[in-house]
């Protein structure tokens, strides 16, 4: 039969090959090192980051030297509660990022609802990309653009002014204008995918039972949509507010953001504290959207 | 695998992990005190020779700076090798937070940032043997509490302005010299929505000048120092302005600039860079620009060496650069400011720049009360006393802007 | 069809409109970038086209611009590697905390950038700066890299929905080692959707400014610049050239991508949820 001698060893493998068949015989092994660095990167750099700067809310600031000093003390979060000026940012902002949703919205629905029920083929895949596309059009050039539009001498007050009227777009209402234009496609998108997903059996069906196109519309179509809605919600609400950069440069109005960023620089601890706040509020909302379904619609 | 025992093992693990991290991150890094108390920052040459050897081979300088403030760069680096970078800091906090990231070799810090630098070591005391020109400083402004720590100088001074209350002359009075145009009740009325204010906390302390003179009754001496009640008293006072205020300017001045122009802002107060801006436009804008009669508050601004410059050659030769008659003559009409060095006066397009901005008269600067830093213990030798801190003032601040 | 003619031409202009709403200030950046004037006024006067070469000339926006793009390049290869190794660690096995490793890729980008921004200066300040690593380039891309690994992570982990573990099984069962499967199997199915990823997180670094305010120190990427210069009417002509510019740059990888990316989320046959979403998270 065989001629190799029964003391002989099998060749030695090469090291490569006897390193992979190491790892497929430890799939943990092989996790690990998968994990490891993207891992360590996250926890460390990122959320490591995350825990200091929620720690810094709890400390104080040596009224000589203005240094944080590592004290343990809930004077922040006092002031922060008790203080009302930091309820009416807060509400505010929570104000100006709901008429944002609502704004991104209503604007989305129409053009949603067009590339996902009306539209042929190749125009939906047309418009799908000229929706993605001014998305990554510079966020401070869109900024930029809109002070511009919005300024004294600019296209805004040109064509108001055969009517004798003005408009003063250095104001929330600019800015409420701003941040629309600015999270428009994250709304349009969820919406667009949730509307695309309704079964047309379901619109023909409520058809067939008699009802008018504007009742199914309100009865099966729009609550059929909703958690799609919500999903959205959830990229133009949090954008909007944690920024600080359009409200500095539209209005100038405190909001959440705005604040936090002028305090941190002097008052760490306060601004730290502060920042508690809008994370508190995405986190609930986000709860809130899990349990209406958005997440199945992302 | 599984099972809820190792999964609680596995999250307590990584509990731990994120614990232990942030603790020894929060245990590392902290205060930058290292020894301020020294001249001899890092790499610095020992002679002027030496400076200027080692300045070519560092070859670049990076300032954080009041806009406009540095000048004549193109000969500096002409004369010097050092290329001059600068950031615009539009106040003094930001400049702070700039200075502290380590990437500056110097600001030109009002005294509302400068006595914190000089607190925490972030600046180094000057050697001023090494700055030639500094023996012509005006010796009024020499060794101040805003730029000087145990008798040492820290750093050059750069020139110095109050800050003006300034107005439309075709919607106020012409003959208005009074602060009382953006505090009295009816002229809040009446100038509702049009009030243009300085966007920061150091602005309490122009309301603590104006209840110095119209409540006396607080005792106020030095506005930037107040004790609680004085404090209470001028953030209530701002509180009640700000409904009228159309306008909070941040530090840069093309804001309030364009405000004016258009009318939206036809009262308020400013620097007088904003105001030479507007009366050199084209077409002119019809504004006034006073020093009312309670005084006003003003910057007495000093170029400051960071403690940990990587080109503190180039920055000394900066300094020096600074307060030659010749950049001190661009400085003055550019921002509209009155010179340190009076040889500048020699040198200004306009001969009477010195005169028209005080830069001689001490007696016209007594009622211009200069930034500084508002300290706990008041800045005195007087134990008993404490004043409300810098921290307090801004956040007071962010709720009077509301 | 079940919508009315009316309902039909009704929704066309409402999408007609919408669309002239998103890409009309775009068009008007354009235009300024062509205005002859220094002023904002509008109608513009003159076009001309002598800011292009002043913006070229002018060395702090050459200086900015090399600097976006060497972050943008680095941000983009440390997201690339990142977010495949969590990518393949988490479409291929089970394992506890899965969930959390989603969650965790996600974060930097579902929060407020100014938190993400203060978190991580206050990092680089207290345990980098010792350590050497000071403001500049590299804090930059660390800054960025953390959340442009989403965008990378939710590409390859929808492409890998799609193709089979089976075939790397089948690979290994014909002898092939670790490295010859990722190489001939494996890399082949992934190769566009980490092009796509890559070019979404290259744009996305590009374009950031919020974290990078924070973690760039006396650096200035472009859109720092831009934020600088909007506030000073002298440079104000040169800002909607570099606007423009910028307008472009952003757009044509993210056209390719969307391209490359073909079925993996921009057209009508199921995309992965997850990837349409997570594609376009916030700058």
């Amino acid at each position: 039969m065989s001629s190799v001698s029964a003391r002989e060893a099998p060749p030695r493998e090469p090291p490569g090959r006897r390193l992979s068949t190491f790892l497929f015989r430890h799939p943990r092994v092989r996790l690990a090192l998968l994990l490891g660095l993207p891992v360590a990167w996250m926890a460390v750099v990122y959320l490591g980051s995350l825990v200091v700067l929620l720690l810094s809310s709890f400390w104080d600031i040596d009224p000589f030297t203005g240094d944080v000093v590592r004290e343990f003390t809930l004077d922040n979060f006092r002031r922060i509660v008790e203080t009302p000026v930091y309820r009416e940012v807060a509400w505010r902002t929570v104000q100006m990022a709901a008429l944002v949703t609502v704004a991104c919205a209503v604007l989305a629905f129409p053009i949603a609802y067009y590339m996902a029920r009306v539209a042929s083929r190749r125009t939906r895949n047309l418009l799908v990309v000229a929706i993605i596309l001014p998305l990554w059009a510079s966020y401070v050039v869109k900024i930029l653009a809109w002070r511009t539009i919005l300024s004294d001498g600019g296209i805004v007050n040109w064509a108001l002014e055969p009517l004798g009227r003005s408009f003063d777009g250095y104001s929330t209402v600019g800015l409420w204008l701003t941040f629309t234009y600015l999270w428009l496609p994250y709304m349009v998108l969820p919406v667009y995918a949730g509307l695309e997903r309704i079964p047309e059996s379901l619109l023909e069906a409520s058809a067939d039972l008699g009802a008018r196109s504007s009742r199914t519309f309100v009865r099966v179509t729009l609550p059929l949509a909703f958690p799609a809605v919500v999903a959205g919600s959830i990229f133009t609400f949090s954008l909007t507010l944690g920024d600080f950069i359009a409200p500095r440069l539209i209005t100038s109005e405190q909001f959440i953001g705005t604040v936090i960023y002028s305090t941190y620089g002097e008052a760490l601890p306060i601004a730290a504290a502060y920042s508690v706040v809008p994370i508190a509020v995405i986190v609930l909302y986000l709860v809130v959207a899990r349990r209406l379904r958005a997440f199945e619609s992302l | 695998m599984s099972g809820s025992r190792s999964r609680l093992a596995r999250w307590a693990v990584a509990g731990l992990i994120v614990g232990a991290l942030s603790i020894v991150a929060a245990g590392c890094g902290g205060g930058d005190d290292d020894g301020g108390g020294d001249w001899q920052v890092a790499g610095l040459g020992s002679s002027l020779e030496e400076i200027q050897e080692l300045a070519r081979e560092e070859g670049e300088v990076n300032l954080v700076q009041w806009e406009n403030y540095a000048q004549l760069t193109d000969e500096f680096r002409a004369a010097t090798g050092c290329t001059v970078n600068t950031k615009n800091g539009g106040s003094s906090d930001e400049m702070i937070t700039l200075i502290q990231t380590g990437e500056y070799d110097g600001v030109s810090a009002s005294g509302n940032a400068s006595v914190r630098l000089m607190t925490t070591g972030d600046v180094s005391p000057i050697n001023d043997e090494l700055v030639p020109n500094y023996a012509d400083v005006q010796e009024g402004i020499k060794n101040q509490d805003y730029n000087s720590r145990d008798g040492e100088p820290y750093g050059v001074p750069h020139g110095r302005g109050p800050n003006y209350l300034m107005y439309r002359t075709d919607e106020v009075p012409e003959d208005t010299t009074s602060w009382n145009v953006i505090w009295d009740d009816a002229e809040l009325e009446k100038y509702d929505g049009k009030i243009s204010i300085y966007d920061d906390s150091i602005f309490i302390a122009d309301a603590a000048l104006w209840l110095k003179a119209t409540q006396p009754e607080l005792e106020i001496d030095d506005p930037y120092q107040l004790n609680q009640e004085q404090f209470d008293a001028a953030v209530a006072l701002l509180k009640k302005q700000a409904p009228f205020v159309g306008e909070y300017w941040p530090g840069t001045p093309a804001t309030q600039i364009a405000a004016y122009t258009n009318g939206d802002s036809v009262v308020g107060t400013t620097w007088p860079y904003q105001y030479l801006q507007l009366t050199n436009a084209d077409p002119a804008v019809p504004v006034a620009a006073v020093k009312p009669e309670e005084g006003t508050t003003g910057w007495s601004d000093t170029w400051m060496i960071y403690s940990d410059a990587q080109n503190p050659n180039c920055m000394y030769l900066w300094m020096d650069h600074m307060i030659s008659p010749e950049a001190q003559a661009a400085v003055a009409e550019g921002f509209g400011e009155a010179p340190v060095n009076l040889e500048a006066c020699d040198l200004t397009e306009n001969p009477d720049h010195c005169e028209q901005f005080h830069a001689d008269d001490e007696s016209w600067w007594d009622d211009v009360y200069y930034w500084t830093t508002p300290v706990a213990d008041c800045g005195d030798d007087d134990d008993s006393t404490t004043c409300v801190t810098q921290e307090d003032w801004k956040t007071a601040w962010t709720e009077i802007r509301g | 069809m079940v919508e009315s003619r009316l309902t039909r031409v009704l929704l066309r202009l409402g999408a007609g409109l919408t669309l002239a709403f998103m890409y009309l200030p775009l068009v008007v950046v354009a235009l300024y970038a062509f205005n002859r004037n220094v002023t904002l006024a509008w109608p513009i006067e003159r076009y001309s086209t002598r800011w292009f070469s002043e913006a070229w000339q002018d060395q702090d926006v050459r200086d900015a611009l090399w600097l976006s793009f060497r972050a943008a390049l680095g941000a983009t290869l440390v997201a690339l590697v990142l977010g495949s190794l969590a990518a393949m660690a988490v479409s291929r096995y089970r394992f506890f905390g899965r969930e959390v490793v989603s969650f965790a890729v996600i974060l930097p980008i579902a929060l407020p950038g100014i938190i993400s921004g203060l978190a991580l200066q206050a990092t680089i300040l207290d345990v980098l700066s010792p350590l050497g690593i000071s403001f500049g380039l590299t804090t930059i891309v660390i800054g960025h890299a953390t959340f442009c690994v989403v965008v990378v992570y939710n590409n390859v982990v929808a492409r890998m929905r799609r193709t089979a573990g089976s075939l790397d099984e089948a690979s290994a069962d014909l002898g092939a080692d670790s490295w010859q499967t990722f190489r001939h199997v494996m890399f082949p199915q992934l190769r566009t959707a980490l092009l796509a990823g890559g070019l979404l997180a290259f744009a996305l670094s590009f374009d950031e400014v919020v974290v990078t305010t924070f973690t760039s120190g006396a650096q200035e990427t472009l859109p720092i610049w831009i934020v600088g210069a909007i506030t000073r009417p002298a440079d104000l002509p040169i800002v909607n050239v570099v606007a423009l510019f910028v307008i472009v740059v952003s757009i044509v990888p993210v056209y390719f991508a969307s391209r490359l990316a073909g079925g993996a989320g921009l057209t009508s046959d199921r995309p992965p949820r997850g990837a349409v979403a997570a594609e376009i998270q916030a700058p």
